[in-house]
C-alpha cells in the first residue's frame, strides 16, 4: 500500500519515545495550538556544567508527523550539547525520518521550533542571553516565521498573509490580509501575540484585519 | 487491502450489492443499446422501457410520477442542476438562500451564483445542526426564488424538519429543492404529503452504483439544463443515458427495507451509547433524537483526528474525520464549526457511517479499538487530564 509516511514515520507514531512531562524542567516550549489541529510541548532538563541536555521529553497533539517529529527530535537532542541542539534543522529530521510529505511541513516543523524555543527559555532564565536586541522589523519577521498559515500550512510570512509591519513607540502594528471574520483570525491573533508581545521593549502588540 | 477491514465510511460511499450488479449485467452485454424511440430498433426500444421502468421505480419511492425524475450523474450534478436550474431560469437575477453546512456541491454551487452576481443568503444552524427557522423566515424577500436545505446533514446526520419548511415556502410561494442524498431509502419523503419542488438523490449511499443520481422535478417547475448537448431527459440533461446504472440504482431502491434501517439505527444506538459510557470526555455532535439512522458522529477531546483514523486504519477499520489534518484544504469541517463547534472540537471529531454489510460485531470491535486509541493518544496529548495543560480547554 502506498502510504503518505515513510516506514519510520508509522514506527515513530505507534511507537514515540521521550513522552511525558519532567518536573522542574530548565527549559519549556510550547508551540501550535489546538485550534490549528497541531501542538508540540517540550520540557527540557540541563546539566549546568557541561551544557548538555539531559533529559528531554515531548507531548503532542497533532497528526502522525507531528508525533513523529516530536520523538525523533527528542532523540536527536538527548546528551548533545545546547548549542548542538540549536542546530537541528527540520530537514535534519526529516531526513532522519526518512522524509514527510510536503502537506505535512508546518505540523513537523512545530517540534523543530518547540527544541530552539525550550533552549531559548532555558538561556533566558539562566541569564545566557547576553545582549538584548532592539526590536526591528527584521526582528518581528524572524518571530512571524514561527505563526503558521492555518489555510496552507505554511508561516504567515511566506504566504503573504502579513500586509504591513509598524513599529512606533514601543508598538508593534500588524496588518493581516485576513477577513475579521475568518474562521482562522482568531487563532493567528493569538499566535502572533504569543511570539512578540514578550519582547522586553515592547509595550503592546496591536493585529488588525481586513473588515 | 485487508479482507477483514470494518468499512464505517458509508456516507461517502457504499459497496455495491452483487444484487445491483447483477440487475445491471445485462444492459452492458445484451440490451446495450441507448434509448431510442419507439420507431427504431428492437435493443434501443427495450433499453428505453428498461430506462422508463428504472425511473418509474425509483419516483414511486418518492410518491412522484415518472416524469419528474431526472437521471444525472450524481449528487454534485443534481445539486448544481436544481440551483443553476432554477436560477439561471429567472428573467430577473433573484435570490437563492441555503443553509451553511450543506455540501460543497449546494455552497460551491451557490458561491459560484452569488459571482455571476445573484444575492444569496447563508442560514445558521442551531448546536445541533437545525437551520434557524426565524432567521430563514427573516431572509425571506420579495425576490427569494428558491431555499435549498439539505434533508439531513452528511457529516453529523442531523435531519431537517423540512415538512415545516415545506410549508412556509408554499405558503411564499417560493420553490423549495432539499439534498436528499442521506435520507433517501432511510428516511420517508412523500412528495404528494410534503411541498417539495426539488429532491436531490444518489444512488451511490444505498449500495447503488456510483455515478448515477436523479433530481425529482415537480412537473409544473421550470429549469433552465445546464449542459449543452443532445434531447435526453425531456431536453433537460444532456448526454448518453447510463441505462446500467439506472437499472442498478432502481435495484438498489427496491432492496432497502425498514428492517434494514432498523438494524442501521440499533448498531448506532449501541455504539454512542458504549463510547459514552466508556470513554470519558467525548462530545455526540447532531442531534440525539432527529438523526438519520446510519451515522454517528462523535469528538474525542484532547486528540487529533488524523492520528485515531490512521491508528484505526491499521487495525482494520475505515472511519473519517472533521479534522483540518485530514482534509485536502486542510481546513477544519464547516459543519462542526457551523454548529458552534470550536476548532478543537472539529479536530477531534470521527464520523461512523453503517451500512448492509455491518453488523453488531463491528460495533463491539470498533468500541474496543477506539477505546485503546483515544486512550493512547490521550497519554502523549499535552492536553486534558493527562496532559500537563488540565483543562485548559474547555469542554462544551
Amino acid at each position: 500500500m502506498n502510504s503518505p509516511y515513510s516506514d519510520k514515520v508509522i514506527q515513530y507514531f505507534q511507537n514515540p519515545k521521550n513522552v511525558g512531562d519532567i518536573e522542574d524542567p530548565d527549559g519549556v516550549a510550547k508551540e501550535g495550538s489546538p485550534a490549528c489541529g497541531d501542538m508540540v510541548q517540550l520540557h527540557l532538563k540541563v546539566d549546568e556544567k557541561t551544557q548538555l541536555i539531559e533529559d528531554i521529553k515531548f507531548r503532542s497533539y497533532g497528526c502522525a508527523s507531528n508525533i513523529a517529529t516530536g520523538s525523533i527530535i527528542t532523540e536527536m537532542a538527548k546528551g548533545s550539547s545546547i548549542d548542538e541542539a540549536k542546530e537541528i534543522s527540520w530537514q535534519q529530521a526529516a531526513d532522519e525520518l526518512g522524509g514527510l510529505p510536503a502537506v505535512k511541513n508546518h505540523c513537523s516543523v512545530l517540534a523543530v521550533d518547540a527544541l530552539k524555543e525550550a533552549i531559548r527559555d532555558y538561556e533566558e532564565k539562566n541569564g545566557l542571553i547576553k545582549e538584548q536586541l532592539p526590536t526591528t522589523i527584521e526582528v518581528v519577521k524572524e518571530r512571524l516565521k514561527h505563526v503558521m498559515n492555518p489555510i496552507h500550512g505554511l508561516d504567515v510570512l511566506h504566504t503573504n498573509l502579513i500586509s504591513n509591519i509598524e513599529i512606533d513607540n514601543n508598538i508593534i502594528l500588524i496588518d493581516v490580509d485576513l477577513d475579521e471574520d475568518h474562521q482562522f483570525a482568531p487563532v493567528v491573533k493569538e499566535d502572533i501575540l504569543e511570539k512578540l508581545e514578550h519582547r522586553w521593549d515592547i509595550k503592546k502588540v496591536k493585529v488588525s484585519f481586513q473588515k | 487491502m485487508n479482507k477483514e477491514m470494518v468499512y464505517l465510511d458509508n456516507s461517502a460511499v457504499t459497496r455495491l450489492d452483487k444484487n445491483v450488479l447483477k440487475a445491471m449485467q445485462p444492459y452492458f452485454f445484451d440490451t446495450y443499446a441507448v434509448a431510442t424511440s419507439e420507431f427504431a430498433y428492437t435493443m434501443g426500444i427495450e433499453a428505453k422501457e428498461a430506462l422508463n421502468k428504472a425511473r418509474m421505480k425509483i419516483a414511486e419511492s418518492l410518491g412522484a410520477k415518472k416524469e419528474e425524475l431526472i437521471f444525472t450523474s450524481g449528487t454534485t450534478e443534481s445539486n448544481n442542476l436544481a440551483l443553476k436550474g432554477i436560477m439561471y431560469n429567472q428573467k430577473e437575477k433573484g435570490h437563492l438562500i441555503v443553509s451553511e453546512i450543506e455540501n460543497f456541491s449546494v455552497l460551491n454551487t451557490a458561491q459560484r451564483l452569488e459571482k455571476e452576481g445573484y444575492d444569496v443568503s447563508y442560514i445558521g444552524v442551531d448546536g445541533e445542526g437545525k437551520i434557524k427557522f426565524e432567521e430563514l423566515k427573516a431572509e425571506i424577500r420579495e425576490d427569494t426564488v428558491l431555499v435549498s436545505i439539505q434533508h439531513a446533514n452528511q457529516e453529523i446526520g442531523t435531519v431537517q424538519n423540512i415538512k415545516k419548511i415545506a410549508k412556509l415556502l408554499k405558503d411564499k410561494n417560493i420553490l423549495f429543492h432539499t439534498d436528499a442524498t442521506h435520507t433517501f431509502r432511510r428516511i420517508p419523503i412523500d412528495v404528494s404529503e410534503v411541498p417539495v419542488d426539488l429532491i436531490t438523490i444518489s444512488a451511490h449511499t444505498i449500495h447503488g452504483p456510483r455515478g448515477i443520481g436523479a433530481l425529482f422535478k415537480k412537473d409544473s417547475v421550470k429549469i433552465q439544463k445546464i449542459m449543452n448537448g443532445g434531447f435526453q431527459e425531456n431536453n433537460l440533461r444532456a448526454g448518453v443515458e447510463n441505462i446500467p446504472a439506472a437499472v442498478g440504482f432502481a435495484k438498489a431502491v427496491e432492496l432497502i427495507t425498514e428492517e434494514e434501517n432498523k438494524k442501521l439505527k440499533n448498531m448506532r444506538d449501541k455504539l454512542i451509547e458504549r463510547i459514552e459510557a466508556e470513554i470519558d470526555d467525548v462530545t455526540l455532535n447532531g442531534s440525539r433524537k432527529d438523526r438519520i439512522p446510519q451515522n454517528a458522529n462523535i469528538t474525542f477531546h484532547y486528540v487529533e483526528g488524523e492520528s485515531i483514523t490512521l491508528h484505526l486504519d491499521m487495525r482494520g477499520f475505515a472511519v473519517s474525520t472533521g479534522s483540518a489534518c485530514f482534509s485536502k484544504s486542510l481546513e477544519a469541517s464547516h459543519v462542526i464549526l457551523g454548529i458552534g463547534g470550536d476548532h478543537v472540537r472539529a479536530h477531534g471529531s470521527i464520523r461512523f457511517t453503517f451500512s448492509r454489510y455491518n453488523n453488531d460485531q463491528d460495533v463491539e470491535k470498533v468500541v474496543t479499538a477506539i477505546k485503546e486509541v483515544v486512550e493512547n493518544l490521550r497519554e502523549i496529548s499535552p492536553l486534558g487530564k493527562k496532559g500537563s495543560e488540565k483543562n485548559e480547554f474547555s469542554l462544551q
